[in-house]
């Protein structure tokens, strides 16, 4: 089971990566950017023949104990398709 | 009195702090590797400046989680002393022994320079050989040091003299471009309600030698090597900052 774990800064976190980056992507001529964030993505394999509530659970729990710094990070996940089942 | 300075893999400035404590203050000092709980009778505990686990995920994000870092947690409940320099103030902060978080500096630039930090509580136990306004030229070498904590916090910290340590410029002024990190209010250093967890991005342990460059750091390893144990402090608000109270 493939979870998809998006960690983002809070709003009201500084985020001069995100500036610099929009910046940068005005300089190219994008200049309909108005605001970039920087987070990140995190692809979790979790073993097969957990129940889907369950691992919704648990990868909550992974995600305020490690994945996220909940004083500045929100975090939100998917649960993929089980990618064995697609042969 | 024994010090413990706490070991995690990638931590640098370990071996810093021993020399500071062993050869400059005398003191009895021991290296505690990260993967053993035992404290090994420490009276204070340091967690040195680094790049622990390597800053994966976020600094100090990992090494709050190795076992020695439960026995650290109760050793601060007890209300033992402990000091976080730099990486240790970011694992403090993880572990949420202190209040709030240290996030990418604001110019996105590793700084590695000499600071001034004015001293804004002298009540603590860490700052009380200095005087409120003091300033400290302390080394700072970090490219995430910028203090954050949400506006409910950070009144909450100030109305409890909970700074220890704003970065200034030579007269004494708290401005942005005495700022050299971004931190929210330019706040250096920490202490938790309680009075007996310290966190501060500046290394004392760098200021501990005039040969090296100044010893401004020294008096605040001085401030935590009284003899007397201090009871445990309720966790009520420290006593006003405006007490009569003569140092020398």
């Amino acid at each position: 089971m493939l979870v998809r774990v998006y960690v983002t800064p809070k709003r009201g976190v500084l985020d001069p990566q995100g500036k610099a980056v929009a910046q940068s992507l005005h300089s190219l001529g994008f200049s309909e950017v108005a605001d970039v964030r920087i987070g990140k993505y995190m692809e979790v394999k979790l073993d097969e023949g957990l129940s889907r509530p369950r691992a919704e659970a648990r990868v909550r729990e992974m995600c305020e104990q490690l994945l996220a710094n909940q004083v500045i990070e929100d975090f939100r996940f998917e649960i993929a398709e089980d990618g064995a089942r697609r042969r | 009195m024994k010090w413990g300075v706490v070991v995690f893999p990638g931590s640098n400035d370990d071996q810093d702090a021993l020399h500071c404590l062993r050869e400059v203050l005398g003191q009895e000092a021991v290296a505690l590797w990260h993967k053993s709980p035992d404290l090994q009778g420490a009276d204070a505990v340091i967690l040195p400046g680094g790049f622990s686990y390597g800053d994966y995920l976020r600094c100090g994000a990992l090494a709050r989680f190795s076992p020695v870092m439960q026995s650290v947690r109760t050793f601060a409940e007890r209300g033992g002393v402990v000091l976080g320099i730099c990486n240790g103030f970011q694992i403090l902060c993880e572990a949420g022994l202190l209040p709030g978080a240290l996030i990418r500096n604001r110019s996105l630039t590793f700084v590695c320079e000499r600071v001034l930090l004015r001293v804004e509580n002298a009540e603590s136990r860490l700052t009380r050989l200095c005087r409120e306004g003091e300033l400290l030229e302390i080394p700072i070498k970090h490219g995430e040091g910028c203090y954050f904590a949400d506006e409910v916090m950070l009144s909450a910290l100030e109305a409890n003299g909970q700074v220890l340590f704003r970065y200034a410029d030579a007269s004494g002024a708290v401005t942005s471009e005495a700022n050299p990190n971004g931190s929210l209010r330019n706040i250096a250093g920490i202490r938790n309600a309680r009075g007996n967890v310290f966190g501060m991005m500046p290394h004392p342990e760098h200021a501990a030698e005039s040969l090296l460059g100044g010893e401004d750091g020294l008096k605040l390893f001085r401030a935590l090597l009284s003899p007397e144990r201090e009871a445990a402090q309720p966790t009520a608000a420290v006593p006003p900052r405006r007490t009569i109270a003569s140092r020398s």
